[in-house]
């Protein structure tokens, strides 16, 4: 509700930012979209119209089913150790206890972490099969210090970009765990209603709307997870590790074939637009816009 | 200086008409007060003629001059929220000094306006607290002496006065009307509380899904309304609506006696028997089941003894009963 | 009124909760420790480690070896630098999204949301081949330009929800009051959405500071942030613990502190404003 005056005035002061990001959106992947079907690579002079080969040749490559799987696990793997661990931690953190604040101080620190730094430091100062963290530990106990990254390489990165994000779950939920309404807990304990009815009833149903967000926000950038394997495993060993953005990155950086890249650029978009029109869905019912 | 007259106005959000086609004139000086149930228009009415909305259609006049299309900020009106929309980041003297501080007046003049408003207001001592330090009245006052600084062409309020608490509603109340009387400026005032609507206007503009029942002075409106919606509306407790056989005697669809206009008899036409009594001290307020009729108001003296079960019998005063065709409009 | 809870309960809490705590923050402990000893020493078990003896040598080798402050005032400038353009062109958008919405202003946000899906690897050859035709390849110049654009779709969000807090009748108020757009902008909202604004950029400067894909792939030396310093730790030079431990505190250390100070207004911006 407002005058033809003020809505004049807001349209022109909302173009900008829909025009940048209206360009952004269509400059660059029209260009995706031009290069994918040409025969392009930046080692050879000149280019030709390559027509779906490019596309053919990226969906035949089993690094590309390897990929997709990788990206689907580590996205998956990620969620489900920080949805679950992050309910728990909030549930632990929202107890009176001695030294909250201190606490709530070391589970959020490793989000200011940049991806690169996290990364090295688990690969060389854990994960490592020498003189690990881990392989200490291993030692001092009269095993075998296991070498992570080579044998599990997917599931070491999983840990690494987990630890990452467990505390921004952690603290959305605490949030919205503290903002539960506890005349209704009250009145449910009146009602009879035992500690575990009372979580599964109240607390859960509460906490939906937090895990929505915490699926969305994280699923948008563990798709695009990128620098933690370049610094760990550069995708391997083999495709062990690759996701898709590695294997674009590969394809087209590395074997400098910019037309293959392109086109699984734009297999990676179409993937992520599946993946958003589901989310967004489910968010655009959860958030009140 | 404060006239503001409405032809035509209609206002639409899309399809649905909120206010159709609407002719209001309000004098200089009067204090108006809209009122009517929720959502019956008369808040937006108010955004209309604060500039707040566009009229769909129709013209706005205010002092004579043509303030459809003014932007808010030009039309010389002030307005206080029902939330009081105090500016939280600035001090009391800071909120009430904005407006003068928007008109580009010399610092000097406008602290001195402020003083004379805050001295007018008691908040002198308040000056220079935050808004979220004050209680509901103050931040009340802050926002009438925001928009007395300005001396506009005319007051706008809002429902003012719905977020504060029964006693200081009646203290605010009387203060609002007083202001009237000093500053004698035009005055336009919404509310859904009948009780403000009587005690303060000059004028009621009765409103019911964005149409005007009834213009005129409480008093009119109590001894004469126009319709079955406007007797409902005004009086309180409301008038009784009795309809059936025995409205068909008065030759009316509708009959409609006040609570007050009712007396407890020996022998009166009316025989029923106390559901409810209220005893208020100064009154009592019964509840009466008589045969054949919606279930009647009386109001009674304080100290009358009667209770749940008793019968009585019940005469309407000679002239109070008014009388209503099928189309809910009062019969001459 | 507070339930009695029995000392018992609160201690065993306070314990699990400690060491869960240590246990999640112990490899940034670590890694601090760490980069206070000497290369010998840092290779060492555990505890024969801890009880070397402490030095500054790594800090002095590692700025030798690159030199810290320049790759540091990159990522200040990027990340700032990003951040501020963002706030530039997201402000006054989300303002009118807030303030005056329209049937489309939902969709709209969505929208913005969504492009924020597209995965950075499906432009990353044009933008790659456009930074280079356009000279941008390892300019600061380049990377403001490219993390202000991923960036805006949050900004706007997280601003809308500031926004979307501020009651419409003070704007109102004062346009009733005789202000302009420009002195409302100016002399009320902008005062009022200080806190909201103040936590979308510090998000924003954290995620600008951690981006880690576009500043990798556009920068080689000149323009390069701290996540490209640390990069170039990534082998062998890994193996050298002091080293990497001393690089890595020197690039977590600014932001990390940064955190910790404002978690609160973090926690409400993180949440995109879906959990109050």
């Amino acid at each position: 509700m407002a005058t033809a005056h003020s809505r004049t005035a807001a349209r022109l002061m909302v173009s900008p930012a829909v025009i940048l990001l209206f360009l952004w959106m269509i400059v660059p992947l029209g260009m995706t979209v031009y290069f994918s079907f040409l025969r392009y690579n930046l080692l050879t002079p000149g280019t030709s119209f390559a027509g779906l080969d490019n596309y053919y040749y990226f969906l035949t490559n089993a690094a590309f089913w390897d990929a997709l799987v990788n990206t689907i696990t580590l996205v998956v793997g990620v969620l489900l150790i920080t949805v679950f661990g992050g309910i728990g931690l909030a549930l632990l953190l929202d107890q009176p206890m001695w030294g909250q604040g201190i606490v709530r101080v070391m589970v959020i620190a490793p989000f200011f972490v940049m991806p690169t730094v996290s990364a090295l430091v688990w690969k060389n100062m854990f994960m490592n099969p020498v003189n690990g963290m881990f392989a200490h530990i291993a030692k001092a106990l009269g095993f075998a210090p296991y070498d992570f990254l080579a044998h599990a390489p997917l599931l070491s990165i999983i840990v690494i970009v987990a630890w990452a994000w467990l505390p921004f779950s952690t603290l959305i939920l605490l949030t919205a765990l503290q903002s539960l309404d506890r005349e209704q807990q009250e009145a449910a304990e009146m009602d009879g209603a035992s500690t575990l009815s009372r979580f599964w009833y109240l607390t859960v149903p509460h906490l939906t709307r937090s895990i929505t967000v915490v699926i969305l926000i994280q699923t948008i950038f563990l798709l695009s997870v990128f620098a933690e394997i370049l610094v760990t495993t550069n995708g391997g060993p083999g495709t062990a590790s690759t996701n898709i953005p590695y294997l674009v990155y590969a394809q087209s950086l590395l074997s400098f074939d910019v037309g293959g890249g392109s086109a699984g650029g734009i297999v990676a978009v179409i993937l992520a637009n599946i993946v958003a029109f589901f989310l967004m869905r489910m968010i655009g019912k959860n958030l009140d816009a | 200086m404060g006239k503001i007259t409405l032809t035509s106005v209609r206002k639409s959000f899309g399809e649905v008409d909120v206010i159709p086609s609407l002719d209001l004139s309000i004098e200089d000086g009067e204090f108006v007060v809209f009122v009517g149930p929720s959502g019956c228009g008369k808040s937006t009415l108010l955004r209309l003629i604060a500039g707040l909305e566009d009229t769909t259609s129709g013209s706005i006049s205010i002092d004579g001059q043509d303030a459809t299309d003014l932007p808010p900020a030009r039309r010389g009106l002030a307005m206080v929220f029902q939330s009081y929309a105090l500016y939280p980041h600035m001090s009391v003297k800071k909120n009430i000094m904005f407006p003068l501080k928007m008109a580009g007046m010399d610092v000097a003049e406008a602290e001195a306006k402020v003083a004379n408003a805050a001295k007018i207001l008691n908040l002198t001592n308040y000056l220079d607290r935050k808004p979220g330090q004050l209680s509901g009245g103050q931040r009340q006052r802050v926002a009438i002496g925001r928009a007395i600084v300005r001396e506009p062409k005319a007051f706008l309020f809002d429902e003012p006065l719905s977020n504060l608490d029964a006693a200081l509603r009646v203290n605010m109340r009387q203060e609002i009307s007083e202001l009237h009387q000093t500053l004698k400026t035009t005055m336009i005032y919404v509310t859904h509380d009948q009780v403000e609507a009587m005690t303060m206007a000059d004028k009621i503009v009765v409103l019911n899904a964005g149409r005007i029942e009834q213009v005129g002075s409480p008093l009119e409106l109590y001894r004469s309304p126009a319709n079955t919606f406007v007797a409902g509306f005004i009086g309180s407790p409301k008038m009784n609506l009795i309809t059936g056989a025995e409205a068909a005697k008065h030759s009316a669809t509708t009959i409609g006696i006040r609570p007050e206009h009712l007396d407890i008899v020996a022998d009166g036409p009316w025989q029923g028997v106390v559901g409810l009594s209220e005893h208020l001290g100064s009154d009592t307020f019964l509840k009466v089941a008589v045969a054949g009729m919606e279930p009647i108001t009386v109001r009674a003296g304080g100290e009358l003894n009667l209770h749940h079960g008793d019968r009585i019998s019940l005469a309407p005063q000679a002239g109070k009963l008014h009388r209503f065709g099928a189309d809910g409009k009062t019969l001459a | 009124m507070a339930r009695k809870i029995t000392q018992t309960r609160k201690t065993t809490v306070t314990v699990i909760a400690w060491i869960i705590g240590f246990l999640i923050f112990f490899p940034i402990l670590w890694t601090i420790l760490m980069s206070f000893k000497s290369e010998g020493d840092a290779i060492k078990a555990p505890l024969a480690m801890l009880t070397s003896h402490w030095t500054l040598e790594s800090y002095g080798e590692v700025q030798e070896r690159s030199n810290y402050l320049r790759f540091f005032m990159n990522s200040v400038v990027i990340s700032l630098g990003s951040t501020i353009l963002a706030l530039v062109i997201a402000i006054p958008a989300a303002w009118s999204m807030a303030f005056v919405p329209g049937r489309r202003t939902k969709d709209l946000l969505m929208w913005m949301l969504s492009t924020k899906m597209m995965p950075a690897v499906g432009v990353l050859v044009p933008m790659y081949l456009m930074f280079r035709d356009f000279g941008l390849l390892d300019t600061r110049t380049g990377l403001v330009v490219v993390l202000t654009l991923i960036n805006l779709p949050i900004v706007v969000w997280m601003l809308y929800t500031y926004f979307k807090e501020i009651p419409g009748e003070i704007l109102e108020a004062a346009r009733m009051d005789g202000a302009n757009l420009r002195s409302e902008i100016l002399y009320v909202l902008t005062p009022m959405a200080v806190p909201g604004i103040a936590s979308t950029m510090l998000l924003n400067i954290i995620l600008a500071w951690n981006e880690a894909f576009w500043t990798l792939q556009l920068t080689t030396s000149d323009a390069a942030p701290l996540t490209q310093f640390i990069a170039s730790y990534s082998s062998p030079e890994g193996l050298f613990y002091a080293k990497l431990s001393a690089a890595s505190t020197m690039a977590i250390a600014p932001i990390l502190i940064l955190g910790w100070f404002s978690q609160k207004q973090l926690v409400r911006g993180l949440t995109f404003g879906a959990v109050k």
